[in-house]
């Protein structure tokens, strides 16, 4: 239900933003001004767009497969709309707190591809069926680099609730929702060896991506995949306007074409909520506590308190944009991959290195006890 | 082995240098470069910055001999007529009224002697030669700095000049007239009175041909814009004359032919037949080219009535 409440919304919200911060990002880099005539500095584009889409008519081709032409947006939408429900958002919200929660979201991903391949199929078109083989050839490859890195968190972390990877990465360690044999401390990079406990210290220090150094390589095979997953550029095959016209969504029109542009970015967001609390610490800060300067319980207040819920929300919001921001400035930085490209990327590049990762990581796990 | 590494190595490289290319552009991007024109010294030395010119609120000043709308200060305007004449594209219109008498000064002196009911210029057929402005013997028509003139309706781009009303046009034009009318009545007294008064003929032609002389440098463009005008029109009629009668003939020629094909079924008429005969001295060949053409109208038929 708080999903309905806040995550509906703040998607909403957040897509109209992020389309308007989307064209900026990429006029600035390619030395342009974007949107300025809509409102302040254009920022009332994406609202007029939005209005200009609703009132557009919901064609549906002739020759299309009505039925499943009809209901791939909604099949999409409601698909990435199902992952955002078990997103710990503060340290005492966490979502639907489902402990496979890791388990459900790779699960409920992959569910798009359905979706995708409705729309690509039922629209008749061969645009949007080359879109749409793509799409499901690319999302069903880069799943096994995707998974194989959450796995890496979830053989440190020992635990699929997200609320748990969570509480593990800060200095409320103790206030989690327990469950028997997992870490009660932080040691630096994790090496009880080292003896140096960082539990109290917190901050950067106890994120996963510093508690297993090598996890810095684990999030870039996790954010390259998950770039994948969400057909962005470079991996934007299944859509390539150049090629494509607009891949498996070619054949859409008003809302429902907007309906696909929300979940693509709100798949965009998900992931990025993803990848901010499986290795960027949630929603602990990043401050850590120095001494007398406790800056990390000063910037975070306690598990349950109004602080709480603040600072956490802010911290998990503002590391999730940022990371939709980088998505953006890959995007329109880097040329489209061809398809083998692709493949070759996954399946030389990706998938091995993922399978030495995953080895280390149950090393380390060994070394952190 | 090695290439694969060497693979990694090189794309995380050329990763690394794409995102510091485009995040340095996003660092630049809070400064815009100014609004000037490559003729001002400091154009190249914008190297960085956005560059979006916003148009309507901003714009590039216009070079002094940019050639833009053209602009016919009527007031200095003498009606000449060169502009229309040189103009490479048609687009000047100008239909002049003669007066019957100088009917002002421009700002530089040359004296006025027509009224220029009509003055348009059609800027859709414009190519901005600027042609006209050079010939423009007051230097009344020049092209402006103004380049931002798109319409709604093609024929707003068509601009007018003239400042006469359709009043004053019909006046001045009855004022000629009735000169024109006086003019004739005069040289007529005179042609008249000429034998009556003298009989030697020398003294005569030159009372006749001096107010001649004097109209003539008025008359003179209205002269030399009919003429050639006369003259094309001429040869144009000349030339389509021409095309419709190699078209006729080529047009004969087919009837020619075709009472050859109903020949071979029906009894031609008698007309027919003589046509035949005087323009087809072989009309063997023709025959057999030509037998087809019933054979593909039967199956039309046919088709049809199946149908």
């Amino acid at each position: 239900m708080t999903t309905f409440l806040f995550f509906l919304p703040f998607l909403l919200v957040y897509t109209v933003f992020a389309v308007y911060a989307e064209r900026k990002v990429s006029a600035f880099i390619q030395d342009r001004l974007g949107p300025m005539e809509a409102g302040y500095y254009g920022i009332a584009q994406t609202v007029a767009d939005l209005l200009k889409l609703l009132q557009k008519e919901d064609i549906v081709p002739a020759a299309a497969d009505r039925k499943l032409f009809l209901a791939a947006p909604i099949v999409i939408f409601t698909v990435v709309f199902a992952g955002f429900a078990v997103l710990p958002l503060t340290s005492g919200y966490a979502g639907s707190t489902a402990e496979v929660g890791v388990f459900y979201l790779l699960a409920i991903i992959s569910l798009d591809v359905i979706g995708i391949l409705m729309a690509g199929w039922g629209s008749n078109s061969k645009y949007a069926l080359f879109g749409a083989l793509r799409a499901v050839a690319q999302i069903i490859s880069y799943e096994i680099p995707l998974g194989l890195s959450i796995l890496c968190v979830v053989m440190i972390s020992q635990t699929l609730d997200l609320q748990e990877i969570s509480f593990q990465q800060g200095i409320w360690i103790h206030d989690k929702p327990t469950y028997p044999g997992l870490l009660q401390e932080n040691y630096l990079f994790g090496l009880k060896a080292l003896g140096i406990e960082t539990t109290h210290i917190g901050g950067i220090l106890t994120w996963n991506i510093f508690r297993m150094p090598l996890f810095f390589i684990a999030f870039i095979i996790f954010f390259i995949a998950s770039l994948a997953e969400c057909n962005r550029a470079p991996f934007d095959l299944p859509e390539a306007e150049s090629e494509l016209i607009g891949g498996f969504h070619t054949e859409y029109s008003g809302f429902r074409w907007a309906l696909i542009m929300l979940s693509e970015y709100g798949m965009m967001l998900l992931v990025s909520f993803l990848g901010a609390i499986l290795f960027l610490g949630s929603w602990n800060t990043p401050l850590p506590n120095m001494g007398v300067v406790k800056l990390a319980e000063w910037t975070s207040g306690s598990p349950g308190s109004v602080a709480g819920h603040l600072w956490g929300g802010f911290w998990l919001i503002s590391k999730a944009l940022i990371l939709v921001l980088v998505q953006m400035w890959i995007r329109w930085t880097y040329p489209r991959l061809r398809v083998d490209q692709l493949m070759a990327l996954c399946w030389k590049y990706l998938i091995p290195a993922s399978l030495i990762l995953l080895l280390l990581s149950g090393v380390w796990r060994l070394l952190m006890i | 082995m090695n290439t694969y590494w060497l693979n990694i190595k090189y794309a995380v490289s050329s990763l690394y240098t794409g995102l510091k290319l485009s995040f340095r552009h996003i660092l630049e991007a809070n400064e815009s470069r100014k609004p000037i024109g490559m003729a001002d010294t400091t154009y190249f030395q914008q190297q960085t910055g956005i560059v979006t010119l916003q148009y309507p609120h901003q714009s590039i000043a216009v070079p002094d001999n940019g050639r833009y709308r053209l602009h016919n200060e009527i007031d200095d305007c003498i009606v000449c007529d060169k502009c229309a004449k040189i103009c490479p594209v048609n687009c000047i219109e100008i239909e002049p009224i003669r007066a019957v008498e100088e009917i002002g000064k421009t700002s530089d002196g040359t004296s006025k002697r027509i009224y220029a009911a009509k003055f348009d210029i059609d800027m859709g057929k414009c190519c901005f030669c600027g042609l006209c402005t050079t010939v423009c013997p007051t230097e009344c028509l020049t092209m402006t700095k103004a380049y931002d003139f798109s319409e709604y309706d093609v024929a707003d781009h068509n601009y007018a000049f003239a400042e006469m009303t359709p009043l004053e046009i019909l006046e001045k034009k009855q004022k000629l007239e009735v000169f024109a009318r006086e003019k004739e009545a005069k040289a007529a007294a005179l042609k008249a009175n000429a034998p009556k008064e003298d009989t030697p003929g020398a003294g005569i032609p030159k009372p006749s041909f001096k107010p001649k002389l004097n109209v003539r440098p008025v008359a003179k463009p209205l002269n030399i814009e009919e003429k050639p005008a006369d003259d094309a029109k001429a040869m144009a009629l000349e030339i389509m004359r021409k095309k419709n009668d190699a078209a006729n003939r080529s047009a004969q020629a087919k009837p020619v032919f075709r009472p050859l094909i109903k020949s071979t079924e029906t009894p031609p008429s008698i007309d027919q037949e003589e046509k035949k005969e005087e323009k087809d001295p072989v009309p063997a060949p023709s025959k057999p080219i030509f037998r087809p053409r019933p054979m593909m109208k039967k199956p039309k038929d046919e088709g049809e009535a199946e149908k």
